[in-house]
């Protein structure tokens, strides 16, 4: 090889390399692990683009703010999440991937969020923030980005069965005026039409989500509360154990499903 | 282009839970006591006797069952009505029903489908019991009131 050549293949690697940590747009097969496929799947190619590509993906501005929080000293110690966990991209890699998992210290499911708030508590004294606030979002789609193109996969034995097992029945449970269970669409329909949207499987591998009618980034449970009012039942509050222990049995039907933060949905 | 000058109106959540005020038909976010259910007697699958005394209006039965902010029947079926375009596809379409169906049929596929088989995904319309942790707001009502459901009967009859 010639060393013009040389540097041309070097320009390539580096671009392909910054590419990478600026995309995502993978193939198509990516998204799909044996039967269960992310809800990129069922998107349009108009919504697609807006996922691939980082300059356009609209939850990537809570991203670029949740690595302004990282960095940000608040509390009674003087510390910030980087004091004690310094490089994010190290450090953070994989997390947002094994959540939810099952806590000693409470004795029940814990997510990343509620985990962000308890470190802000315990180890810097700050205040938690609120569920749901833009700045929880902007951390924990900060946090989870680092484990992009990751498989998402969830530990349900041990302490954490009973509560897998509270979360499925929970899936399975016909609720509200409407009287449907999540199981109804998200099992037994997965690409039919439901009015102009197009069911997809309610993976949650891509979570926090910006989703377009809401013009925000969300997390699962804010998507779990439209589902459910979305049947005129009676949501739980964000946070609540119900909500946790179904969000681990969601995580654990979309295992192996690479981490999308920030996706982007209808 | 920036992200921040990049912005995507989109349409409305279809399932949407909120309600539209000012709908003469909609069931805006629904006021005072629910009113008394009407009793209705089952017969070979089949509620023969109306469930009003007003005659069914189909004009209004139509409005009643494209209303989208009250379950409407486009959620999960197809209808021949072009003005509409988002249709679901989740049940069989309704074009013809009108001929395949009686009064007395419909009604209680509507009232409730569920007596019918136990297992469907159609939601009943005309029932309060037997359902799990209902919204504050929908507590002991009915999805649609009895004239809806009359209405929306002589309107499904037009479909031949
Ligand atoms: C009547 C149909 C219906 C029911 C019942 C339903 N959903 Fe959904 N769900 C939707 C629609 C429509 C969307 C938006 C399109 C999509 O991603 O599927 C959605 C989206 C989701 C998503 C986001 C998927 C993604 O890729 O971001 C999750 C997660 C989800 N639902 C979970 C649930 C859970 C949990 C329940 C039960 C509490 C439930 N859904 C009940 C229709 C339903
Ligand atoms: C959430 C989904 C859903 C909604 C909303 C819904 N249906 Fe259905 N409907 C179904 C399904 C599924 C079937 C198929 C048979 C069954 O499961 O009972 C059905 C069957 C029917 C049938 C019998 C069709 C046939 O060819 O045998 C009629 C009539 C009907 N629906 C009318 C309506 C009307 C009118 C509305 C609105 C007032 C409505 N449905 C709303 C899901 C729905």
């Amino acid at each position: 090889m010639n060393r013009s050549a040389a540097f041309l293949v070097a320009l390539g690697l580096t671009l392909l390399l910054s590419g990478i940590a600026r995309a995502q747009g993978w193939p198509i097969e990516r998204y799909q692990v044996e039967d269960r496929k992310s809800g990129y799947f069922y998107l349009g190619q108009q919504t697609r683009v807006l996922q691939d590509d980082d300059f356009l993906n609209p939850g990537m501005s809570a991203v670029d703010q949740g690595a302004g929080l990282w960095r940000k000293v608040e509390g009674s110690e003087g510390k910030s999440c980087s004091s004690c966990h310094a490089n994010a991209a190290q450090t953070m890699k994989g997390v947002a991937a094994r959540y939810p998992v099952f806590d000693a210290k409470s004795g029940g499911i814990i997510n990343l969020e509620l985990v962000i708030n308890r470190e802000r508590v315990e180890k810097m004294g700050a205040a938690p923030y609120k569920y749901e606030s833009p700045e929880l979002l902007a951390i924990t789609a900060y946090i989870a980005t680092q484990s992009r193109g990751l498989p998402k996969v969830v530990e349900i034995t041990g302490p954490a069965a009973p509560f897998f097992e509270q979360g499925k029945e929970f899936f399975f449970v016909r609720r509200g005026q409407i009287d449907l269970s999540c199981a109804m669409c998200h099992d037994d329909r997965p690409g039919v039409l439901l009015r102009g949207d197009t069911i997809s499987q309610g993976q949650t591998n891509e979570f926090p989500m910006y989703r377009l009618i809401w013009h925000t980034i969300s997390s699962t449970h804010r998507m779990f509360e439209w589902c459910n009012a979305s049947m005129r039942a009676e949501p739980y509050a964000l946070g609540s154990p119900e909500y946790l222990a179904l969000e681990l049995y969601v995580a654990w039907r979309g295992r192996g499903l690479p981490i999308e933060t920030p996706g982007v949905r209808k | 282009m920036t992200r921040a000058l990049f912005h995507i109106a989109f349409a409305a959540a279809l399932l949407a839970p909120a309600v539209v005020a000012g709908d003469a038909v909609a069931q805006a976010t629904p006021q005072g006591p629910p009113p008394p259910l009407v009793k209705f007697t089952i017969v070979d699958n089949t509620i023969p006797e109306p469930l009003t005394d007003v005659p069914g209006d189909p004009d209004r039965g139509k409005r009643v069952v494209t209303n989208a902010s009250n379950s409407t029947c486009l959620i999960c079926h197809r209808m021949p009505i072009p003005e509409q375009p988002d249709q679901g596809q989740i049940a069989p379409p309704l074009d013809g029903i009108g001929s395949r169906y009686t009064a007395a049929q419909l009604r209680l596929r509507l009232v409730n489908p569920k007596l019918l088989t136990p297992e469907t995904m159609m939601p009943a319309y005309y029932r309060v019991d037997g359902l799990t942790r209902v919204q504050a707001q929908y507590q002991g009502r009915t999805i649609y009131s009895a004239q809806d459901i009359e209405d929306a009967i002589v309107y499904l009859l037009t479909l031949k």
